[in-house]
């Protein structure tokens, strides 16, 4: 095996962070293509530019997406990067595992790949970097037949990824990983066979703490939520006091509604006021509970800045119900991808698409009604599209206002 | 030696079998959880049963023969079950607190580092970099390394007045979703693309690439069949490179990095935010980035002496001001930071009411 000389990258494995240079050198011990990484990535320190040239189309037969095809300018000079390929692995929900099926992983990774691995990937795949092309059907005979599928990629529903839930976490409103698997499951086609204008992405995240960060990197953000009160455990209120929490500064006046008050002895919360933030939740676990009907907010849109700077999802249906088999999310799912089918051009996401053709021809296409849940503040300038139903619909209003003597405004 | 048979569109495996038996039994009837120290957390079940989960950091990239070593502990103190969380540390679940300590400590003899939960800095979520990406402008990798490097207290031991989310993207292209952390680091182009116009025609749609652009600074440019672009609207997001391999962005002397800060995705308290431009340009410097990691450690140390207990850096930001968050600082205010794309209407300022 070649010996490439590294002192640049071989600077990054002092500290005390654990370092992804001595995880390649780990790998590169046994393995021709992850020394040939090593040696490459050091190239790219020296000269200050990559050399991955753009994905090629690879793959395994019958699926268009799962694996990313990665060559190197410089296959020559590093022939074990000649070809390294990305293979997806679709990741179990709460990202859970046995060392039995990582060792079984890993074992085959090393037979066919660089040994070089990301625990996980941004979308949430288990990644496995650096496979040649040649390798790819049996990389994926040996998964597949031992249980596991690939990911996404492209224009495709992307793989699904979910937060710990109720697996760990005391705030899941709803079960997140049967979800994500469910709805894993239900949209194999979609994710294996891109037929999308472009990327599409769940994350289900159990509460409003939104811990896969659903808001921001999903065009559909699955998040948890409840309609019912805040039940208090008054005894460990006091704890929490007797421990040296300041309620009134810490809670009280940290409640963006203000609807929550403290006297020293009992706290009281005006949950009709509440907009569910779960600060004081999050602050007061062993106090504080959501109770009543349980379910998500369903927001619709974020992205990264590319093409014309990002979005964060919009409040499209304030509260669903999702047990299984969750029917009504399924449903709403197929007719939001009807409606970007018929008004996407080319590599446009969904929140773009929104905001050209307007959320109301979105709204109106998946059958939900305007709310003012879904909005920050309403239009601030006065040109509208009326429609000939508009019109109508006002005049009769106004119609039966005569009628009745009473106007409803 | 024949291969087994193949299965397509069978999806993930079933995560059932991969929770452990007291989660099994307490799924979805968790009581309350504690932060012990930076590395350990209790969850209390309904039922009395406790977990101890202690959590270690990880660059991502791991090589088989970590995730085998991973793989040794859980078999060895956790009946062989692990698991990772979504800013890519490693998990270690205990259900016998008498578990807990010989855990810790065979873990901190293999030289694995607990920390990162509760108020301080976890891991940082970040892209691919030169490791494996075709449009990175810089080495992701490099520069979570250094900066966790300087940062380490912050994972292991010392608190702040709440968590601190840190990500880098090593393009504009944000794989990370850089855009509502705490403090970002993205990767910039500063050039026009140059183009290798004898390819443009074999390796690139025409409408495609012209759509591309946000500023539609790009036109046919029919005597080459290939296209021009309009040096003075291209903002250099690298898009039409994405879309036509032979419009290169890259220039090693010229990419840099930029720092945008104040993002968060909770409700907590504050709706979320998208993070905001404070630092618009510094030289890429590989291997130690050592002028980003100061900046980054800067804001950290002004953030932690001005926000009150609970406070998100965007929080603090938006209480005290943003050109208090200049002041305190000593950031210098330029106009990179004056929005004169999408968002202007939005993050002008229209009230004479500001500090100085």
């Amino acid at each position: 095996m070649k010996k490439y000389n590294t002192p640049l990258i071989d600077d990054l494995e002092k500290g005390p962070w654990p370092s992804f240079v001595t995880e390649m050198k780990k790998a590169a011990k046994t393995n021709e293509m992850a020394n040939d990484a090593v040696g490459h990535l050091e190239k790219c320190y020296s000269t200050k530019v990559g050399y991955w040239k753009h994905g090629g189309i690879v793959g395994v037969l019958g699926y268009g997406g799962g694996v990313i095809g990665r060559y190197s300018e410089l296959g020559d000079e590093f022939p074990g990067v000649a070809h390294f390929h990305t293979v997806r692995l679709n990741q179990p929900s709460g990202f859970f595992y046995t060392s039995k099926a990582l060792k079984e992983i890993c074992d085959i990774w090393d037979k066919y790949g660089s040994g070089i691995t990301n625990m996980h990937g941004s979308t949430g795949d288990l990644v496995l970097l650096g496979c040649r092309t040649e390798s790819l059907e049996a990389v994926f005979a040996e998964y597949s037949s031992r249980g596991w599928d690939l990911g996404s990629s492209g224009s495709a529903l992307r793989t699904p990824s979910c937060c710990v839930g109720p697996a760990r976490c005391e705030w899941a409103n709803y079960d997140t990983l049967d979800l994500n698997y469910a709805l894993t499951q239900e949209f194999q086609d979609e994710m294996h066979r891109p037929s999308f204008s472009y990327k599409f992405k769940f994350k289900l995240s159990g509460c409003a703490c939104d811990c896969v960060a659903s808001l921001a990197r999903s065009d559909m953000s699955i998040i948890g939520t409840w309609k019912g009160n805040i039940v208090i455990d008054q005894a460990e209120v006091k704890n929490y006091a007797k421990n040296r929490m300041d309620i009134n500064a810490e809670i009280v006046n940290m409640c963006p509604t203000q609807c929550i008050s403290y006297d020293g002895k009992e706290m009281k919360i005006d949950n009709a006021e509440c907009s569910r933030c779960m600060h004081c939740i999050a602050k007061m676990t062993k106090a504080l509970k959501p109770s009543g009907e349980k379910g998500a907010t369903i927001c619709i849109g974020s992205k990264a800045p590319i093409v014309v700077g990002s979005l964060l999802s919009w409040v499209v249906v304030p509260f669903i119900k999702l047990e299984p088999p969750y029917t009504e999310l399924k449903e709403l799912i197929r007719k939001i991808w009807d409606w970007w089918d018929e008004n996407a051009k080319p590599r446009e996401r969904i929140g773009e698409v929104i905001e050209t053709k307007g959320m109301r021809s979105f709204l109106e296409y998946i059958g939900v009604p305007p709310l003012p849940q879904q909005i920050k503040e309403p239009r601030k300038d006065p040109f509208m599209f009326y429609t000939e139903e508009d019109i109508t619909a006002y005049k009769a209003k106004e119609a039966e206002e005569k009628k009745t003597g009473k106007y409803k405004f | 030696m024949a291969l087994p048979q193949r299965k397509t569109d069978i999806g993930p495996p079933h995560y059932k079998q991969f929770l452990p038996p007291v989660i099994q039994k307490n799924y979805g009837k968790w009581k309350y959880h504690e932060v012990l120290t930076p590395g350990t957390m209790v969850h209390v079940g309904e039922s009395g049963d406790k977990i101890w989960t202690v959590r270690v950091a990880s660059p991502r990239l791991l090589s088989t023969a970590t995730i085998r070593e991973q793989c040794d502990i859980a078999e060895k103190y956790c009946d062989g079950y692990l698991r990772y969380t979504t800013r890519n540390n490693v998990e270690f679940i205990v259900s016998d607190e008498k578990k807990l300590e010989p855990l810790k400590k065979e873990l901190k003899d293999k030289g694995f580092k607990m920390g990162g939960i509760g108020y301080g800095i976890s891991n940082i979520v970040h892209t691919q970099g030169w490791v494996h990406c075709h449009s990175a402008a810089t080495d992701a990798s490099g520069l979570v390394k250094s900066m966790m490097d300087e940062l380490y207290e912050y994972f292991e031991s010392k608190r702040l007045p709440n968590k601190l989310r840190l990500a880098v993207a090593c393009c504009v292209n944000m794989c990370g979703a850089v855009h509502c952390s705490d403090i970002a680091i993205v990767a910039v182009h500063t050039k026009i693309p140059t183009i290798a116009h004898a390819n443009f025609k074999n390796m690139c749609e025409l409408p495609t690439v012209i759509g591309s652009c946000p500023t539609r600074a790009i036109s046919p440019d029919t005597a080459q069949k290939s296209v021009k672009i309009n040096p003075e609207k291209c903002m250099f997001c690298g898009n039409c490179f994405t879309v036509c391999p032979p419009m290169s962005i890259k220039d090693p002397e010229r990419d840099g990095i930029a720092i945008v800060v104040g993002g968060k995705v909770s409700t907590l308290r504050t709706n979320p935010k998208f993070s905001k431009l404070v630092i618009p340009y510094i030289s890429n410097e590989p291997p130690r980035w050592p002028k980003v990691v100061a900046a980054v450690k800067h804001i950290v140390e002004v953030y932690a002496a001005n926000a009150r207990k609970h406070e998100r850096v965007g929080e603090w930001i938006e209480r005290v001001g943003w050109e208090r968050f200049f002041s305190l600082t000593g950031i210098e205010f330029t106009f990179h930071s004056i929005d004169d794309f999408t968002f202007m209407r939005d993050t002008l300022r229209t009230s004479p009411a500001f500090k100085w």
